[in-house]
């Protein structure tokens, strides 16, 4: 059985809001699993606190109430099998690519001579032979964004949490990450939890798909994917289960979108 | 109507306009000293002051006082930077010592320290040690709050990311809050180096028999215009050769940011 298998058990989140005298709930009785290996994504209006629930997972922030474990494991604080591929690409601008690619070995103390070949190798597999030597405000966004996915990857960690991470891309570039995603996805079979708010996205990419309700934070459903793999996010668009699919998890989802914006303008959110 | 287009000026140009101002404003000193419309006597004359400054340099006296002003300048920033960067960072990692000495980082760094220079001079003497105490005073905590603020400001994202995969805290300190910090410590550095040489300045001018600050008290005590006029030229090259230097360092160090227009 592979391993990195997430378990979320009547997860709540809250934190105070120091001004107001009260607690804002965040996430709230969240429950589902994810298997290992398994690709699911996670889409909810703004606000909903889909990127809580993955700072939960990640243990950068304590669970309020509930579990959750890895591989029947309770998380307590950050796990080092997992990896985080965040919003903002946070590459560390004083390095080069070649130095934020190897920065998780050095911290992970492998040494320097076992280091080089993994770092060249994902250098080479994102496509940056070549720029190893360049400083991240010298490359694209497309660009930034690979080096982001190497320095997770070069770990190999189990479980990769990723938190929107292709919102601020170009239409093109974005499709170019998502093939390159799924490609190192099917060879490496780690668990994914991908956050996005596009839902043709998370179609495209995902095995299973968790919709979530406006803030709180609830599941209100969960549907399965099961589009034929390998799959090229271009192509799969004009499966034909695919409009089915859209127009199923669409309905479900719309509500809380409408939901969510409302309450976002009247400012009830907090 | 008749608002002229902004006609692009290039370099060579200011750079004429610099140059012709600057002469012009020599050539007047120097005729109205000459004619008497002022006494040279009190503002001196361009000439008499070149020829001072030439006499100073040929005799090798200005290099042995200038000698003594930049060792207690080096000696005082070297110190004061090394000190602001340790408490800031002391500060920025443990919180609760930050909350008990903040009012009085406060009160301190109000204090105007050019007054404190008399006490400095009882304290510690009228030779070196007065003076570097009172570089370290200024410099200390134009670097302590750089400090401080460059490693309380590092990106949340950039932390949370190291720590994700695999920061200890020195790891942390290493490769995220120091070059983070670094920048802000550079960002100050130039203003500290001017602080600490009017420090050690300030110090000799109240109470030393050696430096350029003394050469300036002496020769106002002597009444002697050109030769306080003389001491100040020759510490504002002074000044601007450092400048430039350390201009030339910062562009060394922040070679990972984009160029600031």
């Amino acid at each position: 059985m592979p391993t990195g298998a997430i378990l979320l058990e009547q997860v709540t989140h809250r934190f105070p809001l120091p001004r107001e005298n009260r607690a804002f709930t965040a996430v709230e009785r969240v429950s589902f699993d994810v298997r290992g290996g398994e690709f699911v994504s996670i889409v909810g209006p703004s606000g909903c606190g889909k990127s809580t629930l993955l700072a939960l997972v990640a243990g950068l922030v304590p669970v309020s109430e509930g579990r959750i474990s890895l591989d029947g494991r309770p998380v307590a604080g950050i796990d080092p099998r997992l990896g985080f591929v965040f919003q903002r690409d946070a590459l560390f601008p004083w390095k080069t690519v070649a130095q934020n690619v190897g920065l998780p070995l050095i911290f992970r103390g492998v040494d320097a001579e076992a280091a080089r070949p993994r770092v060249a190798d994902w250098i080479a597999r994102i496509g940056l032979t070549g720029f190893e030597r360049y400083h991240p405000h010298q490359l694209s966004g497309g660009m930034r964004k690979r080096v982001a996915l190497a320095m997770t990857m070069v770990y190999e960690p189990e479980i990769v949490l990723m938190d929107e991470p292709f919102g601020a891309l170009d239409v093109q570039t974005r499709n170019l990450m998502e093939n390159d995603l799924l490609e190192i996805w099917s060879q490496f079979r780690r668990t994914v939890v991908f956050v996005t708010h596009d839902l043709e996205e998370a179609i495209a990419l995902s095995d299973r798909i968790v919709v979530m309700t406006a803030s709180p934070g609830r599941v209100k459903s969960v549907y399965t994917i099961s589009l034929p793999r390998p799959r090229s996010v271009t192509e799969i668009r004009f499966h034909p289960d695919f409009g089915r699919l859209y127009e199923t998890i669409w309905k479900d989802l719309k509500d809380e979108v409408r939901l969510g914006y409302e309450r976002s303008q009247t400012g009830l959110l907090g | 109507m008749a608002t002229s287009a902004a006609r692009p000026v290039s370099w060579a140009e200011i750079r004429l306009w610099r140059a012709g101002l600057l002469a012009a404003f020599l050539l007047l000193w120097e005729v109205a000293t000459r004619r008497a419309w002022v006494d040279p006597f009190f503002v001196s004359q361009p000439t008499v002051l070149a020829g001072q400054i030439a006499d100073w340099i040929r005799s090798g006296f200005i290099f042995r006082h200038l000698l003594v002003t930049m060792q207690e300048t080096i000696i005082g920033f070297l110190l004061g930077t090394v000190l602001g960067v340790a408490v800031g960072f002391c500060f920025a990692h443990w919180e609760t010592l930050a909350h008990i000495f903040d009012p009085l980082m406060v009160a301190l760094n109000a204090m105007p320290r050019v007054v404190l220079a008399p006490l400095f001079i009882l304290w510690f003497g009228l030779g070196l040690l007065s003076k570097v105490v009172m570089v370290i005073s200024l410099v200390f905590f134009v670097v302590f709050f750089s400090t401080y603020t460059g490693i309380r400001e590092v990106d949340r994202d950039l932390v949370n990311n190291a720590r994700i995969l695999g920061a200890g805290p020195r790891h942390l300190i290493r490769h995220v809050l120091l070059p983070s910090a670094l920048t802000w410590i550079f960002a100050s550095l130039r203003t500290s180096v001017g602080f600490a040489l009017i420090g050690a300045v300030v110090g000799e001018y109240l109470g030393s028999h050696e430096g350029m600050g003394y050469v300036i008290s002496y020769a106002e005590s002597m009444f002697n215009a050109t030769g306080v006029l003389a001491g100040l030229l020759v510490l504002m090259a002074a000044v601007i050769a450092i400048d430039l230097g350390l201009k030339r360092l910062d562009a060394r160090f922040s070679y990972w940011k984009p160029v600031a227009k």
